[in-house]
């Protein structure tokens, strides 16, 4: 039985700035009420550009920050108000897969040490560390018998394996995955994409997957969340978001992505938005995006629209949400 | 583009670097022809040699690295050239424009002074009044809105992507005949780098100058380029138009770099991706024969371990370093 994760009304701040004694911080609304629910064994992607607050809310549902305000719960255990042993437990069922595997492993500790200290964190397969340790190597693809190497001696898909394994070691039901395949070399990425793939389905395990590549979090997710400013604008079933999405924002980051295919890539028709996006401690009145949106009205400028429910179990926060295809090959 | 002029030839190009674990070799072999007026995209992965032989081409390797073969512009041999005869060239014949712009600008100067020093260095000849007015030109061509006021900021006071256009309005300010991108997308977020490649592709319709575009990429490529060269340990393995390269296939480096990549536009919850065994090798240990063979499914002991395979032709401008490259799409994996 595989554990959901639901998310609610979550905010995260941090105050920017403002000198020694942060007088005059700006605050930064980094997460700003964001909910959503990833059923158990499913992979949730969450996607956005720099800045839009994923890896925040990403690092708050492990417990590596605490959050401000909203819930996050593990098959309906609240986290908020837990501390000494039962954050420790907490924190052994939700796990994190760092981006750069070349970072988050100490150069001075084996493979072995990496992998072991979990499990003497949370006193598991006490007296049979090694044992585990090889399991762990197995069950990624590394050879069991590389145990005593150092990082410095595996390649960089090599690494990410052994931070997969670290995140494996304590048998958790939720892992966050922040961005894992982005610092990899294409040949090497596929295999990690599809390690990930097998180890859901051998272990139901329940996936937070956070990433900018959407061709990526496609092949991987089964509900996608788009993130802009620290707002969710639209969430949906994989399918439907790639194929009709309802919000401008995720039709013109789906037209942006690159297709590995000439005559597809030159047929579409592609949404070049203007300008940047704007300083997160000053988001612009009502809807965040309509700066750079082609439909924003007045109404855009003054009212903040809601993330509402549509068919087919959509969600999305737009006054004027209309179907766009732009994957497909049919210019739009 | 086939009967467009020559503008630049790379033969037999070769860079090591000598290092307490032996030579380590960076591009072995590789030679690719640019004509006027094309955009041609060099691919590969980190550690093929792509931006080494990008660094060659513009002079701008270390000074311990060892380089062997020629690199012509127009005919003329740029391999050797004493750093002030290349400077001479840099910036007005050939141009860069680096992944980082940030770091490639200057801080302390405002982008006008900036672009007015790029005209000045090869043009001495002109006025101040008139740099300026070429500064404010160039930051109209790369799509900077209120160019006039904008001329006066300084790079801090411009997003990452408005950088990248300066770094791009710069690189051409004396009008190259060759534009070397060294990955000029790959730090910015999608929806910036369709501007930015859209403000690329714009450059080139207004100056015709001929583009070489280095990047790990694909899909990138598959937008904006004529002809791909693709590279895999220090050597070229494929070269193509863009439409062979894709639909006709001819190495198997290049088709399993292709069938590895998700697709924005696939369903694949329920389909595995490709997966190219291993793991390039390592610059000081690069094995016998083609490098790409201890990776390779369709692999010949005895034929693809014994010499490096030389480029076979496989139709008109596509060529694939493969000895089996008649037989290899036949067999199914």
């Amino acid at each position: 039985m595989s554990t959901s994760l639901s998310v609610s009304h979550l905010v995260k701040e941090y105050r920017v700035g403002g000198g020694l004694f942060g007088r005059n911080a700006e605050v930064v609304r980094a997460v700003s009420d964001v909910s959503f629910t990833v059923e158990g064994g499913d992979t949730f992607g969450l996607v956005g550009e720099s800045g839009c607050g994923k890896s925040s809310l990403g690092r708050s549902v492990a417990q590596l920050q605490t959050s401000d305000s909203g819930s996050i719960e593990l098959g309906g255990d609240d986290v908020s108000g837990l501390s000494g042993k039962a954050l420790r437990a907490w924190r052994r069922r939700v796990q994190f897969v760092f981006q750069d595997p070349y970072s988050a492993l100490n150069p001075r500790r084996t493979v072995r040490a990496t992998l072991a200290e979990p499990l003497a964190i949370h006193r598991l397969h006490q007296g049979a560390e090694d044992q585990r340790v090889a399991e762990l190597l197995e069950q990624v693809g590394l050879n069991p018998q590389h145990a005593s190497r150092f990082p410095h001696q595996f390649s960089g898909g090599q690494r990410q394996r052994i931070g997969i394994a670290r995140a494996l070691a304590v048998e958790p039901e939720v892992i966050v995955l922040d961005e894992p395949v982005s610092a990899l070399d294409v040949s090497v990425q596929a295999g990690v994409l599809n390690l990930l793939d097998d180890l859901q389905r051998d272990l139901g395990l329940t996936y937070l997957f956070i990433a900018h590549d959407l061709s990526v979090v496609r092949y991987l997710s089964d509900r996608v969340g788009v993130m802009y400013l620290g707002k969710l604008v639209e969430e949906a079933p994989v399918d439907d978001l790639f194929e009709r999405a309802l919000h401008p924002y995720t039709q013109a980051l789906l037209s942006a992505i690159p297709v590995p295919d000439p005559r597809v890539e030159r047929a579409r028709k592609r949404i070049v938005l203007a300008g940047d996006p704007p300083n997160p401690a000053d988001p612009p009145s009502g809807c965040r995006f309509r700066t750079r949106c082609w439909k924003a009205t007045d109404r855009c400028a003054t009212e903040e629209p809601v993330l509402t429910e549509h068919d087919g179990g959509r969600r999305v926060a737009c006054h004027y949400p209309d179907e766009r295809a732009v994957t497909s090959k049919e210019p739009a | 583009m086939t009967g467009a002029e020559v503008l630049l030839e790379v033969e037999d190009l070769s860079i090591s670097f000598p290092t307490d674990e032996g030579l380590a070799r960076a591009v072995q072999g590789v030679s690719f022809v640019l004509r006027a007026g094309e955009t041609m995209g060099l691919v590969g992965e980190s550690g093929s040699g792509k931006s080494m032989t990008a660094m060659a081409i513009m002079g701008l390797l270390p000074t311990s690295a060892v380089v062997e073969g020629s690199v012509r512009l127009r005919g003329r041999e740029l391999l050797g050239l004493s750093e002030s005869r290349y400077r001479e060239i840099r910036g007005s014949d050939i141009a860069v424009v680096f992944q980082d712009a940030l770091t490639a600008l200057n801080p302390v100067m405002t982008v006008g002074d900036q672009l007015a020093e790029a005209v000045r260095v090869h043009r001495p000849d002109t006025t101040a009044a008139q740099r300026r007015a070429r500064a404010v030109e160039l930051l109209d061509i790369v799509g900077i809105p209120s160019p006039h006021e904008r001329v006066n900021r300084f790079p801090h006071e411009f997003s990452g992507g408005m950088r990248q256009r300066v770094m791009i309005a710069t690189s051409i300010a004396n009008e190259p005949d060759l534009l070397i991108a060294d990955e000029p997308t790959t730090a910015l977020d999608v929806t910036v780098q369709a501007q930015i490649l859209e403000v690329l592709r714009e450059v080139q319709t207004r100056t015709g100058t001929t583009v070489l575009l280095i990047t790990h990429d694909l899909g990138v490529v598959a937008g904006v380029a004529d002809r791909v060269v693709v590279m895999y340990a220090g050597g070229v393995v494929e070269a193509a138009d863009i439409e062979p390269l894709f639909y006709d296939t001819a190495h198997p480096y290049t088709a399993g770099l292709l069938a590895s990549l998700p697709r924005l536009d696939r369903r694949s919850r329920d389909q595995r991706l490709y997966q190219i065994p291993g793991q390039p090798p390592a610059a000081t240990n690069w094995p016998q024969g083609c490098r790409f063979a201890p990776r390779c499914a369709h692999v010949r002991h005895g034929l693809c371990d014994e010499d490096v395979p030389p480029p076979v032709e496989v139709g008109r401008g596509h060529t694939a370093h493969c000895a089996r490259v008649d037989v290899w799409r036949t067999e199914v994996e």
